[in-house]
């Protein structure tokens, strides 16, 4: 891991892409701790499609940032493709989601006043991509998520669904391996959530990139090939879905 | 990477101009009111500096009255010819007096008329008072000794009278006395009390006494003190020869004082440069509350940008690239913010020396040190909550509300 640089990818491993063994995570200290994770363990594979379910509170967030490399584990290990992310410094840790995962939020997180060509630049302009690659990669990224003749709007300009298609033409611009998704519909209405749920299962089945979702909804986690129910910190139950469409 | 990061900090200030343009609103006024401040108070000193220069070397003044009190005082025993020559006789280190009585008349030309100081003196008189007759000529020693009806005019009584036509052989009329002119007198230009010197007209003292006044009297003693002589140690002799001369007991306060003219225009000087210090300490105030300006309005953005920073941690930004690309915007907006303050700054300078009538002198360090201030406190300001919000763990920083 040593080698992480800003322009040479890592050698993939093979069988997992995502391992969490006895993953712990602790907020706090003394009386005030609040156990977020009990010991999770979790195996992800290549090109699989993760719903992730479960009351708040349940522990699925601090799961997903630990898989996003955002938050590391207070005891556990999490392998990403075989590297163990908590011996990762702050630096690698960025540069391990710079080159390997993209995120879609659910409050979109765009940048404000600024063109939805632009939003989907952003991951590229830290890859250090020359700018006309940039604008041709996410020009393809926008055509990916039926938005071609949006470029030069604004998120104010766009509406919620049209502002998630920027989201998530900005996760999947810099080509990841896996793309997390925090409650990808939970601000939309049911027409524009089964858009959205069809541009990311095309990802997943088109182009193999492995997708881990938080929801809420029973009938948005049936995109996936499974859902993993969380309560009190530890995973419940897995359900196999046949997968929908 | 750099040149991305770079043009990340350049979108960010365009999409954002009025958060960009009241950021560096503050610094703009106070760069610009330091400058024109430090620029215009040492153009006014510089000129007073100058007047100095050129109003005669070692000059002193003897007048009647006394020193303390309101102006003079009714029944001054004004002074004789007799005493400028005993002044002349009796003190070593004396370069030259000259004895003054000046009378306010009209003078008249055709059907032009002018009311002007008329000076009723000497040769004497026009060189230590830094004068020079520049065209025409002095007066002769015949003249001055006869009281002959001769005048030498200043630059601006000339204007008033004769316009743009040849003075020199003309006569004008200073009340019933019908006088040549003789000369005209190089322009001076105003005195530090902001006095027109060239609203003069010179004429032999004895002429004045006879035809204009009708004594013996005389107004003022100018006296020059020679080159490395103690005008102190003068002062001193001229006070006790005038006591002497005077008749005062030792118990009698002076009835006349000698001033130094240097002394004066020190004095100008040194109030002008108070004047300057304080209103640059004015000015340096605004500087300082443009500079807690910037720090108020990175700050709120800082905050409001929080999210942002997090959204770009989240995608694999560095920690040092965001702090790279807020740096850029804070010394990028406040090099503009100190340029554009500069510029203001030259344009109201010259507009406000133009006005004050005083040369306008360029300052390069006020400037230099201003434009570094400002660009200090807007990288320091810019930066310092920039790198608060880099450093926090990116799901805090997505989560700011």
């Amino acid at each position: 891991m040593s080698s992480l640089s800003t322009s040479q990818p890592l050698t993939r491993a093979e069988g997992a892409i995502i391992e969490l063994s006895g993953v712990s995570k602790v907020y706090g200290q003394g009386r005030a701790a609040m156990q977020a994770l009990a010991g999770v363990d979790l195996r992800i594979d290549p090109g699989d499609f993760v719903a992730v379910m479960g009351p708040s509170g349940s522990g699925k967030s601090t799961c997903l940032n630990i898989i996003g490399c955002l938050d590391v584990p207070s005891s556990g290990a999490h392998y990403f493709e075989g590297v163990d992310v908590g011996k990762l410094s702050h630096n690698q840790r960025a540069l391990l989601r710079r080159h390997y995962l993209g995120f879609i939020f659910q409050g979109f997180n765009l940048l404000n006043r600024t063109s939805a060509l632009e939003n989907v630049e952003l991951p590229l302009v830290y890859r250090g991509l020359p700018a006309p690659q940039r604008h041709e990669r996410a020009q393809q990224a926008l055509v990916a998520v039926g938005l071609q003749g949006w470029e030069r709007h604004t998120p104010g300009e766009l509406s919620g669904g049209q502002q998630q298609r920027v989201a998530i033409a900005r996760a999947i611009v810099a080509g990841p391996v896996v793309v997390l998704a925090d409650e990808p519909t939970g601000n939309l209405d049911s027409a524009r959530s089964r858009e959205i749920m069809e541009i990311l299962t095309e990802l997943n089945r088109k182009q193999g990139i492995t997708i881990v979702m938080i929801t809420h909804e029973s009938d948005i986690a049936a995109y996936a090939n499974r859902t993993i129910h969380f309560r009190d910190g530890h995973i419940e139950r897995t359900e196999h879905n046949g997968g929908k469409v | 990477m750099l040149g991305n990061i770079i043009i990340l900090a350049l979108r960010e200030i365009r999409r954002n101009v009025l958060r960009s343009f009241l950021t560096i609103l503050g610094i703009i006024i106070g760069v610009a009111a330091v400058i024109t401040m430090v620029t215009v108070g040492g153009s006014a000193t510089a000129q007073i500096q100058q007047q100095i220069a050129s109003m005669g070397s070692n000059l002193l003044m003897v007048m009647p009255g006394k020193r303390m009190g309101a102006g003079m005082e009714a029944g001054n025993v004004l002074f004789k010819e007799d005493d400028a020559v005993a002044i002349a006789r009796d003190i070593n280190s004396i370069a030259a007096v000259a004895p003054v009585s000046t009378r306010s008349l009209q003078a008249i030309f055709g059907n032009q008329n002018w009311t002007t100081q008329v000076t009723g003196s000497d040769n004497v008189f026009i060189g230590i008072t830094n004068r020079a007759v520049k065209t025409g000529r002095q007066f002769t020693d015949n003249e001055l000794r006869s009281g002959a009806a001769v005048c030498i005019l200043g630059e601006t009584v000339k204007t008033k009278l004769f316009g743009g036509q040849d003075a020199v052989g003309e006569k004008i009329r200073l009340q019933k006395l019908s006088c040549e002119v003789l000369g005209i007198l190089e322009p001076k230009g105003q005195n530090t009390m902001g006095m027109d010197q060239d609203d003069v007209v010179i004429i032999p003292l004895k002429t004045l006494q006879r035809r204009v006044t009708g004594n013996q009297d005389v107004g003022v003693l100018y006296v020059s003190v020679s080159n490395n002589a103690s005008t102190e140690k003068v002062q001193q002799e001229l006070s006790v020869l005038m006591r002497e001369r005077r008749h005062l007991s030792p118990s009698d306060d002076d009835n006349f004082n000698v001033m130094d003219m240097k002394e004066i225009a020190k004095m100008l000087t040194s109030t002008t440069q108070l004047l300057t210090a304080l209103l640059s300490a004015v000015a340096a105030v605004s500087l300082l509350v443009g500079g807690i300006g910037i720090m108020n309005i990175m700050l709120v953005s800082v905050t409001e940008r929080t999210r942002e920073i997090g959204t770009r941690l989240a995608i694999g930004a560095l920690e040092r690239e965001v702090l790279l690309q807020f740096l850029i915007e804070a010394v990028v907006l406040s090099s503009l913010g100190g340029l554009l303050g500069i510029v203001l700054a030259m344009a109201s300078s010259v507009l406000l020396t133009a006005v004050l009538n005083v040369p306008f002198i360029f300052n390069g360090s006020i400037i230099i040190i201003s434009f570094l201030f400002s660009a200090a406190v807007g990288v320091i300001f810019g930066y310092m909550p920039a790198k608060k919000a880099a450093r926090l763990n990116p799901i805090d920083a997505l989560r700011y509300e």
